[in-house]
């Protein structure tokens, strides 16, 4: 085997031409992370060069240049933020320590579950969106999901890094079954639940960028403020990726609201169906899926972990230097609102193990904002009989307090027959999925979009609407 | 407060009896030689309302219902060859003792509820041993602590290969206690890890997966989800082609053992506890009927439940959990066996001519356990030999449990006690010897002795041959019980329990002496250091918001 240039075909800034063991672990794991983009990527595409934006450095023009690379070909970079000086660790029992540069022992095995489990996820989005580019609306749109592919594939290098740097032989071993698990594969499915639900429609696609890569973005912000220095660089950087992923998502659905309400002006009277658009009580229904799975990211409402993660400063709270003046989390409750002998009951529970709760709340705020966001959409095509909402938390949950109970689109609780019974009204019926499919059709002629969705007002770094983003 | 002050109805009683037709937290099927037990723990129906049962983590509620289920296996389905012990949630097969449970339970009860699970697992070693009736541990997902504990007690474990499924003993790491239900000692004594990999799995909180929990012997085998319900059934099928035992036996239904409560104590049909709060003592008496009953083994098997020598032993063995669980205060026992010692030796020669009938090879087994349950009460127990008193065979048995027995010697009230087969080897103890091979281990010829002198032996002659621990006389003999059940409850409790436990298990050691006695000197000791349950221990700083401060000093 040929010795691989590092310094060319990855970009870092962790200086890896001088670091033997990273190397090795590198060389190993490399050709084995090309052969699981060349088997679980987007598979049909990797001929096919694509106008990707890659990252060279961390510095402002570096961290985003644009050009047409094969997806195999891509330069996986490896990132941390850079280095602040003196770093003290701003929570937990740690508080005001010097922020760890190793990890510390007694902590090991919850980082590295930590690490293993958000790293989980980032490989998984890429299984979950590989056929999709088969029925891309336009070629902009293929060219943002390939962007996306290719950046939660950098996360996943972001987090084998760290497991190769600091967790020895155990962390090898992780960052090679995180190549082996796969979504929805019944015998080695992804960790967490929301990672093995498929995505087969665009609609599905621009949901999950929506809200379960908004997870990702509070499970980033969290890590940030780690005690383990390398751990919260390394997930600072990629939170200027996760932007991305969320733009995407979110005017992705804006431009199918858009697109719709354009029909319904134009053929007020009309079935909006009947003109090939997606209509907004369905539209409502995928967010109710996609958001009500992703509330489950965040664990139960009352967690021993929570605590534990929280008391040993390895996760805090979003935005916890930013947003909090106290930060040990000691010595206050919280109002956590849980289901306990057949009835809701509000309790109060210890700060630090309600954290899930806290940053959960925090995600449903941000997801408010998009919502919000989409109905101002209406608002401008002069649409006053329907506004977009976000399902209430307790609806359609599969962890925690809720998990395996019934509840409707407010909250209230009821019988699982009645929830048979009405559920089509919330979630996508199977009728819903068939018509979603049947409008999923490629269209990839530059600059002509999917009838069902509309273009959007600019292109990609500043190139045109009409631009070639994917040579075919 | 005191025992007399506190009224009887107020005292809370399990019922250690539950049928599987009422379980709460398990679902027992049966078809053919194969029953499946799913473990289904329902969140909110713990025993005590302070904890809930999440991830299938059990309290005594939960283990009782295990207890009666393989009970229940081992007299009313004889034809099941196999059970298969899994869980019904996804992801979990069962995350061992509910952590809250035990940090708010009071010492006392803790360590008895660590005995009533040991006992429950060597149970079913047990019934796997001798009744052919094997246990394949089918973890559908992770079984963590006495999840895992409970899959060590099996014939066999197979692991779900998800990459995420584990098994673990995170007591140490977590929780800064030691596994309890006999977890360190079977992963080395009975599956036979190696030492330095155990000691690796026992400080991985999160546990060993798949492949290398079986490369590393802590599972049998392990099966992709896609496989997995042919993986169990091939295995299931492996057990019961295994298994000798003959089939086609028809069962005997277990009736409940009703026990009725007083301030008086616990009464049954054949068996009462006198409880006397202000001594701390209780009286227990055994009653033989009148006529030996059953004299085949058919005739046993059709009065099943009701024939009088099993019904004892359940009423006794019932009578010993509730004094152990409810009258914590209690802490001397006397036994006392009244009846005709012709109808023990009737019975006894009914028990040894018919060992190959599978109903009365139950019945022995059972009063085997029950025998043991007597060696491991940590009670002081007493057996009081006086007028009418029948130790005889197989109730001998029980005054060789006690850690003292008085015999009254004297020609005007004359009593019985009696050898039998049953003396000579089918109540192994704990050790793995008899009752009468411990008591006489400096002296094996003793034993053959004894055991040469079958029939009715009179308190002169049973004195002569080392059956007394004091032989009195009429005159003596009431004073010398009052002052030595006195004396008894004066000393501290702790130390009493530790020095009859030292006494009690004289000889080798076996898995179950291990059990039990790190159980009690380990486990217990660990369990009151400030390192665990001191205020900032690491079991009550477990599921807080605070983390645990330890005291480095090595003893
Ligand atoms: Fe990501
Ligand atoms: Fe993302």
């Amino acid at each position: 085997m040929t010795a691989i240039d590092y310094e060319s075909k990855i970009p870092n800034n962790v200086d890896l031409s001088s670091d033997r063991r990273l190397q090795r672990a590198l060389e190993h794991w490399l050709p084995q992370y090309i052969d699981w983009w060349k088997e679980m990527g987007p598979t049909d595409f990797n001929n096919n060069d694509v106008y990707l934006r890659t990252a060279v450095s961390v510095d402002s023009d570096g961290w985003a240049q644009f050009g047409y690379v094969k997806m195999p070909e891509y330069r996986w970079g490896i990132f941390l933020a850079d280095r602040e000086k003196d770093r003290k660790i701003g929570f937990g029992d740690h508080l005001g320590e010097d922020a760890w540069q190793q990890v510390p022992g007694e902590y090991r095995n919850w980082l590295r579950r930590i690490i293993v489990t958000q790293a989980d996820t980032e490989p998984a989005s890429v299984e979950q969106q590989r056929m999709l580019a088969h029925t891309a609306p336009s070629l902009y749109d293929m060219r943002n999901l390939f962007q996306v592919n290719v950046e939660e594939g950098r996360h996943l290098w972001a987090m084998v890094y760290l497991l190769q740097t600091y967790f020895g032989k155990d962390g090898r071993e992780e960052a090679e079954e995180l190549l082996e698990r796969r979504s929805g594969n019944p015998d080695h499915p992804r960790i967490l639940g929301t990672f093995n639900e498929p995505i087969t429609s665009w609609l599905d696609f621009f949901c999950f960028t929506m809200f379960t890569d908004r997870d990702g973005k509070f499970q980033l912000l969290s890590l940030a403020e780690s005690g383990f220095d390398p751990l919260a660089r390394t997930c600072r950087f990629m939170l200027t990726e996760e932007a991305h992923h969320m733009f995407v998502g979110q005017t992705g659905v804006g431009r199918i609201i858009e697109r719709a309400t354009q029909i319904m002006n134009e053929h007020p009277k009309d079935d909006p169906r009947k003109h090939g658009v997606i209509d907004l009580p369905t539209i409502q229904k995928y967010i109710n899926f996609w958001s009500s799975s992703s509330n489950d990211l965040y664990g139960g409402e009352v967690s021993s972990n929570s605590a534990n993660f929280f008391g040993s400063s390895l996760k805090g709270r979003a935005w916890e230097q930013k947003n909090y003046t106290e930060h040990t989390g000691l010595d206050q409750m919280k109002e956590v609102t849980v289901w306990q002998d057949g009835k809701l009951v509000t309790e109060q529970v210890p700060l630090r193990n309600a954290m899930n709760e806290v940053l959960r709340e925090d995600y449903i705020e941000d997801n408010q904002k998009g919502v919000n966001y989409w109905n101002k959409i209406l608002d401008k095509a002069g649409i006053e009989d329907f506004r977009f909402r976000l399902p209430h938390r307790r609806f359609n949950r599969n962890i925690g307090s809720f998990a395996g109970l019934h509840f409707d689109i407010d909250g209230n609780p009821m019988s699982a027959s009645e929830w048979e019974a009405r559920k089509d009204e919330w979630l996508p019926s199977e009728a819903d999925k068939a018509y979603v499919h049947s409008l999923m059709q490629k269209c990839v002629e530059p600059g002509k979009f999917a009838n069902w969705i509309a273009p959007p007002p600019k292109g990609i770094n500043d190139q045109p609407i009409d631009f070639e983003y994917v040579r075919l | 407060m005191t025992a007399t002050e506190t009224p009887a109805a107020s005292l809370a009683h399990y019922d250690f009896h539950r049928r599987p037709e009422d379980f709460v937290h398990w679902q027992l099927d049966v078809d053919g030689p194969i029953a499946t037990l799913r473990m289904n723990v329902q969140e909110d129906r713990g025993l005590h309302d302070h904890y809930r049962l999440k991830l299938n983590s059990y309290d005594l509620g939960v283990d009782i219902e295990l207890a009666a289920a393989y009970q229940h296996l081992r007299f009313e389905h004889p034809e099941v060859r196999c059970v298969v012990l899994t869980g019904n949630l996804d992801r979990v097969f069962c995350a061992g003792a509910n952590i809250v449970m035990l940090r708010t339970s009071p010492h006392a009860f803790k360590v008895n509820f660590c005995k009533y699970t040991n006992e429950t697992r060597l149970y079913i070693e047990d019934a796997s041993d001798h009744s052919g009736l094997k246990t394949l541990a089918a973890l559908n997902g992770t079984a963590s602590g006495g999840g895992y504990e409970l899959a060590l007690a099996a014939d066999r474990i197979l692991l779900v290969d998800d990459r995420n499924s584990a098994v673990s003993l995170p007591e140490l790491p977590l929780l800064g206690v030691l596994p309890g239900t006999g977890g360190l000692t079977r992963v080395v004594d009975k599956r036979m890890v190696r030492r330095d990999l155990a000691d690796v799995f026992c400080t991985i909180a999160e546990g060993i997966k798949g492949k290398r929990a079986a490369k590393w012997d802590l599972v049998d085998g392990v099966a992709p989800l896609s496989k997995w319900d042919d993986a169990v059934s091939e295995a299931a099928k492996e057990l019961v082609a295994a298994s000798e035992t003959p089939t086609g036996a028809e069962g005997v239904r277990l009736e409940p053992v009703a026990p009725r409560f007083d301030e008086e104590g616990i009464h049954y049909d054949l068996v009462d506890v006198a409880i006397d709060g202000a001594a701390r003592t209780a009286a227990i008496t055994l009653q033989l009927p009148d006529d030996v009953g059953p004299k085949s083994a058919a005739d046993a098997r059709a009065q099943g439940s009701g024939w009088w020598f099993f019904k004892l032993f359940r009423e006794l063995d019932d009578a010993l959990l509730h004094l152990r669980l409810e009258y914590l205060d209690i802490g001397t026992i006397t036994l006392r066996v009244v009846g005709d010692p012709a109808v023990v030796t009737a019975v006894d020669a009914l028990l040894a001519d018919a060992a190959d009938d599978w109903f009365v090879r139950e019945v022995r087994l059972f009063v085997k356990r029950v025998l043991k349950r007597v060696d491991l009460t940590a009670r002081s127990v007493f057996a009081i030999a006086d007028e009418g008193t029948a130790f005889a065979g197989t109730f001998l048995e029980l005054a060789l449990a006690a850690d003292r027995i008085y015999l009254l010697n004297d020609p005007d009230q004359p009593v019985s006690m009696g050898v039998t087969a049953m003396n000579g080897g089918p109540f192994p103890m704990s050790n793995g010897l008899t009752r009468l091979q411990t008591r006489f281990l400096g002296d094996p010829s003793r034993v053959d002795e004894i055991l040469g002198e079958a029939g009715v032996l009179d308190a002169e002659r049973a004195d002569e041959l080392g059956l007394a621990t004091v032989a009195p006389d009429g005159i003596d003999w009431e004073d010398d019980i009052r002052i030595a059940l006195e004396e008894r409850a004066s000393f501290s409790p702790d130390a009493l329990t530790g020095l009859e436990a030292n006494l009690r298990f004289a000889g080798p050691e076996t898995l179950e002496t291990k059990i039990f006695g790190r159980l009690s000197a380990w486990q217990n000791w660990i369990f009151q250091r400030p390192n665990a349950v001191g205020k900032r221990g690491a079991l009550q700083c477990y599921g807080t918001p605070n983390r645990p401060e330890l005291d480095f000093t090595r003893t």
